[in-house]
């Protein structure tokens, strides 16, 4: 077995991993984590295809390692929103609870 | 593999098709540094200047019989890019900048920032995010490279997750995280696939792929994956649970683009993915199972539509169901007696009912809208004389109804009608049972929702807001398009099938 | 076996156990902790791959700036303690099937690599003279796909907006948060004085090598925002109100250049996007380094977070 197919295995091991923990864990920070594992797991998958490819002098085909860094730029976007997102609501949910007047929120839903 | 690929080379006016793209980008960052302020008067400008290329588009497709193709950068592919505009792609353009431009004449209310003094939050994010997915759908009808496509799918997904929770309540930051998580996994798993058919066939370019796809584990698994990440973000039956509160629990005019607009984007690169990438590859089996998973969602759809105690989550339910009609497309089209005509036809119902839903749907949530504002509710039960109030709105309501039932001679009518004809054509009578099951159930929630607005108040009605007259134009507009869209069976319906390879035959399987 | 080959064993053992011990230890602390060694870790594995460009990346902003986003939310958050909630057995046993189903799927697929691979090295590496780039992963990047690279940077700058519209109403315009470190301790002073400078020449020296090299504006440009962020996470410079006028610009600055440079194209050369004759290395260059200034500053926004405060006048 050479690199590329050993990493390329570990790839797919990688996303099945990040799978599992983004549907077993309910805590939306460890799903944004589980997503990132899935993703890492993906562009190896990208590295391994780039690697095995290797011709005309060089490491590997630069097409998909090129696609890699793009993807890795938007999971990362993703990922800031994501944990944006996160982080309101913690302070909303927080704020609620101490204001412990929840009528009106149940009452806006569906507003306009 | 066929041994000679033609080589594709800019057509005359291919370079409309970066005009498409450009217009809206430019909008973007011209708001980002002009500010908010600014934002609504430039989106004022580009997104009918977009509607506007759009249309010449279409004309030059339908008349010239081609499609309009653009080699980005001078780089054939492989290596480089082609925009492409055949039939599909263009009778959506056209269709998603008319709905685009009306939702944002009708947003005008909500997020109108002409007169501003300082730059505010919502209404920049709003213009923004609406030119946003103006370019984000165009890119994703003209592109011609699925990792284009992806990256375009991921603007469209950065695009939509802010509108739902534009107004900060825990319930729509919830429904906005939820839906981001299911977006995130639907373009990562569509991202593996990418990246199994590049290291298969070396290229990433739709018409290439269609020429070199063979049947193998690789494909088979990109494909796999490829769908259901698609499945997630189109929000088909069981993978739709993130739909209903994201897309009730929005303001109106960020609910209309997200039902009418935004899920028909991963729609629309599921039908890429099998007519075109892969053409021939769905199995007869495969197809089935597709449509089971569309009927579960029509009949599922509807009955919880059906049990709504508020008008925005029931429009929102009945989204869940009209999309489950656009996947019947799928065992209809690759039947186990492909011919050119069903594939053709099965194609076009799909298509006519994207459109037609884009139009109704739009319309619908806009009516809601108007009916919340004035209301400060949209408790069914509590509807009484609104329709007396708000003739127009309710109007417009009752049409897009129409629409989604099916009923003569509007757009839902003609693509519900392709499909039957296709189903008696195929022999797949079990697909009419559910389509007609479907209308039936549609038209008990619409009737319920009239009935109670046609009836009389159960306490005197008062409205807490005026409702601009525009607003409740922008609704009736869309409406009378849903309604209209049947009669393009008379004139421009075949410029679905501009630069469609024939069916592809048995050969491949 | 060979030394390479125990050692590719070793580190795919260590990234799979890391991975998964980021899955599945009980505080979302360990976790996050957990995570930044497996971007590093994942580094190391994209050298072996020969994919550095891709390494420098997955260091700089896979590992970096993720794992500074993510620790920074675990020490905001309350909640540091075990998980509560835990979903049921059931579901877990049927998510470890499907996701069972997944990984033999894609191993098959990893293990039975196609007759003849298929490889665009070779035209890439025809096609890179004109360009004067000698470096075929920025040739891919700023060449051939360059559409994918711009509408990448829109991608961004759409995510950056996201993460702004979720403040409140009344701190819009205002400065982003990163109230966590309200006191910064001395040794983190003395951290970013000595760093920046250092990191700041890196940084660039990274966008200027990207042309031959590997390198590139990603990575020279996530040095900076990384630097950037420290100085004023230590207190030394405040952090920027969203409503500046030259942070919008800066932030939108290398993608209109690459937007203009693409429509010039279709004058001065024969497409959108294409470079005429013979000044394509400049541009690109020029493209290269404006963006790097867009994406320090993108990244930098993105990690701040939304704004927090009103800004004072």
């Amino acid at each position: 077995m050479n690199a590329a197919t050993l990493f390329g295995l570990c790839g797919a091991a990688l996303v099945g991993i990040g799978l599992y923990g983004l549907i077993t864990n309910p805590e939306p920070l460890r799903k944004i984590l589980a997503f990132n594992l899935l993703g890492s797991g993906v562009f190896l998958l990208f590295g391994m295809i780039a690697r095995r490819a290797a011709a005309a002098g060089l490491g590997g085909d630069p097409v998909p390692q090129a696609m890699v860094i793009t993807a890795i730029v938007v999971a990362f976007a993703a990922t800031a929103m994501a944990i944006a997102l996160v982080q309101r609501l913690a302070d909303e949910t927080g704020r609620a609870s101490i204001s412990s007047d929840s009528s009106d929120a149940v009452d806006g839903e569906g507003k306009s | 593999m066929p041994a000679t690929t033609v080589l594709d080379a800019t057509t005359a006016d291919g370079a409309l098709l970066v005009l498409a793209i450009v217009l809206p980008v430019v909008g973007i960052l011209l708001s980002f540094v002009l500010g908010g302020r600014y934002a609504e008067r430039i989106a004022g400008v580009l997104l009918p200047a977009g509607f506007i290329v759009a249309c010449i588009i279409f004309l030059k497709v339908w008349q010239g019989g081609e499609p309009l193709i653009y080699i980005v950068g001078g780089w054939q592919p492989p290596l480089g890019i082609t925009l492409r505009a055949d039939g599909l792609s263009v009778a959506m353009m056209v269709a998603m900048a008319i709905v685009i431009c009306l939702i944002g004449v009708f947003a005008h209310a909500n997020f109108g920032s002409r007169a501003a003094s300082v730059e505010t939050r919502a209404p920049l994010v709003f213009w923004v995010m609406l030119m946003a997915i103006s370019g984000a759908m165009n890119m994703i009808f003209l592109g011609g490279d699925l990792f284009t496509l992806y990256v375009a799918l991921e603007l469209l997904t950065f695009a939509a997750v802010p509108l739902v929770c534009l107004d900060g309540r825990v319930e729509t930051l919830q429904a906005a995280l939820r839906y981001l998580l299911f977006a995130l996994l639907g373009s990562i798993l569509y991202l593996v696939g990418t990246a199994l058919l590049y290291g298969s066939y070396g290229t990433l370019d739709i018409v290439l792929m269609s020429q070199r796809v063979r049947l193998e584990p690789a494909t088979l698994a990109a494909a796999t994956l490829m769908t259901l990440g698609l499945f997630a973000k189109t929000a088909l039956f069981p993978l739709h649970l993130w739909l209903p509160p994201a897309h009730a629990g929005a303001p109106a005019a960020a609910s209309a683009v997200l039902s009418a607009v935004v899920v028909k984007g991963s729609f629309f690169l599921i039908v890429r993915l099998w007519f075109d990438a892969l053409p021939g590859l769905l199995s007869v089996a495969a197809s089935q199972l597709i449509g089971v998973l569309g009927a579960s969602a029509i009949i599922c759809g509807n009955i919880v539509a059906l049990r709504q105690k508020r008008l925005k989550l029931l429009i929102a339910y009945s989204t869940v169901a009209q999309i489950g009609y656009l996947f019947l497309m799928f065992p209809l089209a690759f039947s186990a007696d492909p011919s050119p005509h069903h594939y053709g036809d099965a194609l076009t119902a799909g298509m006519l009912q994207t459109i037609s839903h884009a139009t109704a749907k739009a319309a619908m949530f806009m009516a809601a809208g108007l009916i919340y504002a004035a209301l400060g509710h949209d408790r069914i039960s509590e509807l009484g004389g609104i329709a007396r109030a708000l003739p127009m709105t309710m109007f417009a309501f009752g049409l897009g109804g129409l629409c989604l039932i099916g009923l003569p001679p509007t757009g839902g009518f003609l693509a519900k009608w392709l499909l039957l004809e296709a189903t008696i054509a195929t022999a797949q009578w079990w697909w009419a049972i559910v389509i007609i099951a479907g209308g039936l159930l549609t038209s008990a929630y619409i009737y319920i929702v009239l009935s109670r607005t046609m009836g009389p108040p159960n306490a005197p009605l008062t409205l807490y807001a005026a409702v601009p007259k525009y607003q409740e134009v922008a609704a009736l507009g869309l409406a009378c398009l849903s309604v209209l869209l049947g009669l393009v069976a008379l004139g421009p319906i075949d410029v679905l099938q501009v630069g469609r390879p024939e069916a592809p035959m048995a050969g491949l399987r | 076996m060979s030394i390479a080959s125990v050692f590719d064993i070793a580190l795919v053992a260590l990234i799979l156990a890391i991975g998964a011990s980021t899955i599945l230890v009980r505080t979302a602390f360990a976790a996050v902790v957990m995570f930044a060694v497996y971007g590093l870790l994942l580094s190391i594995a994209w050298v072996r791959l020969h994919a550095v460009d891709v390494a420098l990346t997955e260091a700089a902003i896979g590992g970096g700036m993720t794992g500074l986003l993510l620790l920074g939310a675990v020490a905001r958050s309350r909640s540091d303690d075990v998980d509560r909630v835990r979903v049921g057995y059931p579901v877990r046993l049927a998510a470890g099937g499907l996701c069972a189903l997944v990984v033999a799927g894609l191993a098959i697929v990893v293990l039975h690599p196609p007759a003849a691979v298929p490889t665009l090295a070779p035209v890439v590496m025809e096609n890179l003279p004109p360009s004067g780039l000698g470096n075929p992963v920025a040739g891919v990047l700023f060449v051939f796909r360059a559409l994918d690279t711009l509408l990448e940077k829109v991608v961004v700058l759409l995510a950056l907006l996201g993460v702004w519209s979720l403040a409140p109403d009344r701190a819009w315009g205002g400065t982003p948060g990163l109230q966590v470190y309200a006191k910064p301790d001395p040794p983190l002073i003395f951290l970013a004085q000595l760093l920046p400078p250092v990191g700041i020449v890196f940084g660039i020296y990274m966008c200027w090598v990207g042309a031959k090299d590997p390198g590139g504006a990603f990575q020279g440009g996530t040095v900076l925002a990384a630097m950037w962020l420290l100085v004023i996470v230590a207190g030394l410079q405040k952090a920027p109100a969203i409503s500046r006028l030259w942070l919008r610009g800066l932030l939108i600055a290398g993608p209109m250049l690459f937007l203009a440079i693409g429509l010039a194209g279709w004058v001065f050369a024969d497409a959108f996007l294409a470079y005429p004759e013979g000044y394509a290395k400049p541009l690109i260059v020029a493209v290269e380094a404006t963006l790097t200034l867009s994406i320090a500053v993108a990244l930098a926004m993105l990690a701040a977070g939304p704004p927090e405060r009103a800004q004072q006048q």
